[in-house]
């Protein structure tokens, strides 16, 4: 009998398969070599030494149950059990089949087709067995190279992901760096934003100083000449008293007392100027007074209109007025609101002085300023108060109607205009007064700005 | 001797009275007052040569002095009156403006009528 070192060298490949080629621990490598030996030699025996045989046939079921044996206690080889499960009914029917014949043979003489059929069904067990097992060896192989390729993934992915976090706190660190900065800049530009305010206050106020001149000097050319003018009627006066004339004494203080009227009318005529100057340079105080809304309009018209005309030696214009005397007083930041009049009026002056440089026949260059009270359409149904102020100039185009509030933006040349009046005044209007700032313009025809208060 | 005066302040016209009252009592001095460019064009085209002195603001509504002044020269030839300009604004660029278009003198506000009077009678 041949078969049970044969066997046994198979199922001493299925061991040496089921550990990895490079792993095979130290006494395993033995064991299987000197297994192999054990084989090969029982095997030549047999085959060469006819007399040996009957020695070597129960060596080899002893030695295929010993290594199935082993293979079953070596919890290394766990994943050679199914190898083991194909091959033990083959190794112990045979082996029990050979012990019956050889001790009880009478026994197995009557039995012996039952042990035949047993042999062939463990065969024909074996073979199936060992298909599967192949199958599931192949497929524990599979799975097991899943794996490793999973974790050469899984560490790949490791590895991108420590760089990634590396570049994510670099990027951190950068994108930080940048906020901080544009912090910075924010902080900056808030205060150019500041400076450059207190500039357009101070720019205006030159485009002030001109008109403030001429509004000056015109009342103190009557305060000093009126007072010169009655100093010699007082003396005229004495004189007549001298000589008894008490109707022209009279005469002469009636003169006297009309001067006094207009040095005090002119008096305080320029104290206003300088008090209006004084206020318009000022930091707003944004503390809400009664004002007369009429004569602020009016002030500042005549100041914007003597600004431009000190400046440009040409200009001229027709300057419309209509106030509402109803509107009486009322409730605003006045140097505030007077800075929005300003600007508006600044704006339609140099918006007439602009067509009127086209040479247009015809062509006369006209500003409007109207107040109107409405009582029934205000918020809270105290009314509001319309100030418009209206200029038959170039207009302003469709497609800049949108910008003229940003902050900046300017049609001027540039160094004529720092692009923060109209800005300004829109933060006034509705910030300052929650009023309201609205415009229509047509091109070629000229634009109205309405500041709406309500009362 | 005629007087223009063209100023946009109506109380100039109650000033020159008082000031000139004596000179216009004798008849020495005779004052027309216009209160802008236009009227005095206006009063210029109707009475020719009627004024031999025209008093003119630089600053007015409408038509400046300047302009005033530009159309006189231009216009009332033979001989054209004597134009002295007024101006609230005593700078440099007006006084220059003022003498290419032929300002005869140049006074600024306010007005020192002592220094007027002596003007007037030199040209008297």
């Amino acid at each position: 009998m041949v078969l049970q070192p044969i066997l046994a060298l198979i199922i001493l490949q299925y061991y040496r398969k089921s550990f990895n080629k490079n792993t095979i621990p130290g006494n395993w490598k033995i064991l299987l070599t000197a297994g192999n030996v054990i084989s090969i030699v029982m095997l030549s025996l047999f085959i060469l030494v006819k007399d040996s045989r009957l020695v070597v046939t129960w060596l080899g079921h002893l030695f295929l149950l010993a290594v199935i044996i082993k293979g079953y206690l070596s919890t290394e080889l766990k994943n050679a059990r199914s190898i083991l499960n194909a091959f033990l009914p083959v190794a112990i029917i045979y082996f029990v089949s050979y012990i019956t014949s050889f001790l009880f043979k009478p026994f197995y003489n009557d039995w012996q087709n039952y042990f035949d059929v047993a042999e062939i069904f463990a065969f024909i067990w074996m073979i199936p067995m060992l298909i599967i097992s192949n199958k599931q060896r192949k497929a524990l192989e599979k799975e097991k190279l899943k794996t490793e390729e999973a974790e050469k993934v899984n560490q790949i992915t490791q590895k991108l992901k420590a760089g990634l976090e590396i570049q994510v706190s670099e990027r951190t660190a950068e994108l930080t760096a940048q906020k901080e900065e544009l912090e910075q800049t924010l902080i900056e530009l808030k205060a150019t934003q500041a400076q450059l305010i207190q500039s357009e206050k101070m720019a205006s106020l030159g485009e002030l100083t001109a008109g403030i001149a001429h509004e000056i000097q015109n009342p103190l050319n009557f305060v000093n000449n009126f007072s010169e003018v009655n100093t010699e009627l007082i003396a005229e006066m004495k004189a007549e008293l001298a000589k008894g004339n008490f109707e022209e004494v009279k005469s002469i203080a009636t003169n006297i007392d009309d001067n006094e009227k207009k040095i005090i009318y002119h008096g305080k005529r320029a104290d206003a100027i300088v008090k209006g100057m004084l206020q318009h340079s000022r930091s707003s105080s944004s503390i809400k007074e009664p004002t007369d809304i009429n004569a602020l309009c009016d002030e500042y018209l005549r100041l914007a209109y003597h600004g431009l005309r000190a400046k440009d030696k040409n200009f001229n214009a027709t300057i419309k007025t209509d106030f509402d005397n109803s509107i009486g007083s009322i409730n605003i930041i006045p140097q505030d609101l007077g800075r929005v009049i300003l600007n508006l009026l600044t704006n339609a002056f140099y918006a007439v002085s602009e067509k009127q440089k086209q040479k247009i026949a015809g062509y006369e260059p006209t500003v409007e300023v109207s107040t109107h009270r409405n009582l029934l359409t205000g918020k809270d149904t105290g009314g509001e108060v319309e100030i418009k102020v209206t200029d038959n100039g170039n207009g302003i185009p469709q497609r800049i109607i949108d910008k003229i509030y940003q902050p900046f933006f300017t049609t001027k040349p540039t160094g004529q205009g720092t692009g923060l009046g109209l800005s300004l005044s829109y933060d006034i209007i509705t910030k300052g007064h929650n009023g309201n700032l609205k415009v229509e313009s047509k091109e070629g025809e000229g634009s109205q700005f309405i500041i709406i208060l309500n009362l | 001797m005629k007087i223009l005066v063209v100023d946009d302040e109506l109380d100039v016209k109650t000033l020159f009275e008082q000031r000139f009252r004596k000179e216009i009592k004798s008849g020495e001095m005779n004052f027309i007052f216009a209160f802008s460019g236009e009227e005095a064009l206006s009063y210029l085209a109707v009475n020719k040569h009627e004024a031999v002195l025209i008093l003119s603001d630089i600053n007015m509504p409408g038509m400046s002095g300047l302009e005033l002044l530009g159309h006189i020269k231009q216009k009332f030839h033979e001989p054209p009156p004597i134009v002295m300009m007024i101006t609230a604004y005593g700078d440099a660029e007006n006084f220059k403006t003022a003498k290419e278009l032929g300002a005869d003198d140049f006074l600024t506000k306010p007005v020192d009528f002592t220094l007027l009077k002596e003007k007037l009678k030199i040209i008297n």
